[in-house]
């Protein structure tokens, strides 16, 4: 469902990013991208939804590849995406449930049936009780939670995470990559960059790691077994 | 669109300073022009009223036949220029010089001035060549003795209206361009005020349509109050010039509608321009 075949991805003013990178996701499975900063894991989720395009190379995802599609199936495409960033990207002047509410509207949800949604999905983060909330009346935890009500809103098949525990503490980290995993054991596929390593340690799940922009492990490929790549996190006892 | 628009209403209460320095911005550079515009309307209008008076007299010798000059009055007339042509009798003619000069009204005796033919031209025929053309046309009958169209002052009056014309003109663009750029930059500051917004709505899946959308009610409204607050402006000094310096005209009804429609269309086509240069850079 999400695939990259030898995709190479040059930036005009900072240089290469990424090199002949190629790797599969599939239907459900919880993927962890790691590897050190400007190791070129943001790339890789820009590229999945199409903020960036493939120097080089085809990025397929569900069904749209980067080297036929058209202006108008990009909005679709991210439609069946959730995404959630590091700094959560909430409106300020807009209550939780609106943040939430806004993602249906933008895509043409019928006005019926948005607060029943947004009610459901507020519950499904644990803030149902917090609905009329600003943002900034809310914990960094919250409003990741906020930001992932959000990028439920539609059903998405995959939620593209790029490092959404980066500004959080330990507990709320915990809580919030509890709640990426109850979402992908309702079948949701989840790939996320990180580079917490002791939150993938525990976790278990599929490791693709980065370095200079080339995967340096995978642990579907190579069997679990994992070598620390020069300049990698491991190996500089990060 | 039922969203559209009340995102767009809602964005003059999520920012109103902004929303209010837009209005006004885009209120007082339509002023500006508007005011140029009263200028201009009233020069014209001044020169409207001398150019009227524009006229051909060609004076009848004595003794001429009474049809004779019935014909030539009929030939005159169908010219295409003539706008009126007028016979003036002996007595008229010494009746109107005693009105208009009464001191000296003893000066003038029976019979000491001729009879003529007055011809007053059409809009659009009052320059100095037609205005030669047409009076070498009435030159020719024979019973003419003499014929004025004061030539001199026509090329002057003919040369101020060609100055007003490109004068209004290049000083009506440039303030409609100064009015354009200062209005553009309003509206794409709110537009750059929303870049997070318009981020987000393109990654929840948002079409460019939809995003587009309450940006341009929004850019329409903002120049549509813009364009009534700058015709209320205009009628402000209107009533203040009219009080302390002179007595000038106000903008017929269609110029009143067509600066509001010009205010609307600039914030129509500012924000198309604003969105659609930030969506391609996003």
């Amino acid at each position: 469902m999400i695939r990259f075949s030898h995709v190479h991805k040059t930036f005009a003013r900072s240089g290469v990013a990424l090199q002949d990178v190629s790797f599969q996701v599939n239907k459900g499975e919880f993927v962890f991208i790691t590897g050190p900063s400007g190791a070129g894991k943001s790339t890789i989720l820009k590229l999945c939804f199409f903020e960036e395009r493939p120097t080089t190379g085809e990025v397929k995802v569900y069904g749209t590849s980067s080297a036929v599609h058209r202006a108008g199936d990009v909005p679709k495409l991210r439609r069946r995406l959730g995404i959630v960033f590091q700094d959560f990207r909430l409106l300020e002047d807009r209550n939780v449930e609106s943040n939430v509410a806004f993602a249906l509207e933008v895509t043409g949800t019928p006005s019926g049936q948005i607060q029943g949604r947004v009610a459901r999905l507020l519950t499904q983060v644990g803030l149902s009780s917090k609905a009329t909330a600003l943002p900034r009346e809310l914990s960094g935890g919250e409003q990741q939670r906020v930001a992932i009500a959000r990028a439920l809103a539609n059903d998405p098949v995959a939620l593209i995470a790029d490092e959404p525990t980066g500004n959080l503490d330990e507990r709320a980290t915990r809580g919030i990559f509890q709640l990426f995993r109850d979402i992908n054991a309702n079948g949701t596929a989840v790939l996320m960059a990180t580079h917490d390593l002791d939150l993938v340690r525990r976790s278990e799940c599929r490791t693709i790691e980065v370095n200079r922009g080339q995967i340096v492990f995978d642990s579907a490929a190579d069997g679990g077994l994992r070598p620390a790549a020069p300049g990698s996190d491991e190996e500089l006892g990060a | 669109m039922r969203l559209a628009i009340r995102e767009a209403l809602l964005a003059f209460r999520r920012a109103p300073m902004l929303s209010s320095l837009s209005i006004t911005t885009i209120a007082f550079s339509l002023f500006a022009f508007g005011l140029f515009g009263l200028v201009a309307l009233n020069i014209r209008n001044a020169l409207q009223q001398v150019e009227d008076r524009v006229e051909i007299r060609a004076f009848i010798a004595d003794g001429s036949s009474a049809e004779a000059t019935g014909a030539a009055l009929g030939d005159i007339s169908a010219f295409p220029e003539a706008a009126s042509v007028k016979l003036v009798t002996q007595t008229q003619a010494l009746d109107r010089a005693r009105r208009e000069l009464g001191e000296f009204s003893d000066v003038f005796e029976e019979g000491i001035l001729p009879a003529s033919i007055e011809v007053r031209l059409k809009p659009g025929f009052r320059d100095p060549a037609t205005v030669r053309a047409v009076a070498r046309r009435i030159e020719v009958y024979d019973f003419i003795d003499d014929i004025r169209f004061g030539e001199e002052w026509v090329e002057k009056l003919h040369r101020l209206r060609n100055i007003a014309t490109l004068a209004g003109l290049c000083l009506g663009l440039t303030f409609a361009i100064v009015a354009v750029i200062i209005i553009g930059s309003t509206i794409r500051m709110a537009v750059l005020a929303r870049s997070r917004e318009i981020a987000i709505m393109r990654l929840v899946g948002a079409t460019d349509g939809f995003i587009r959308a309450p940006f341009l009610i929004e850019g329409f409204l903002k120049g549509t109050l813009g364009g009534l607050l700058a015709v209320a402006l205009a009628w402000t000094a209107l009533q203040v010039i009219n009080r302390f310096v002179v007595q000038a005209t106000f903008f017929e009804t269609w110029m009143v509608v067509s600066g509001v429609l010009a205010g609307a269309g600039l914030g129509l086509v500012g924000s198309a321009l604003s969105v659609g240069r930030h969506l391609e850079k996003v």
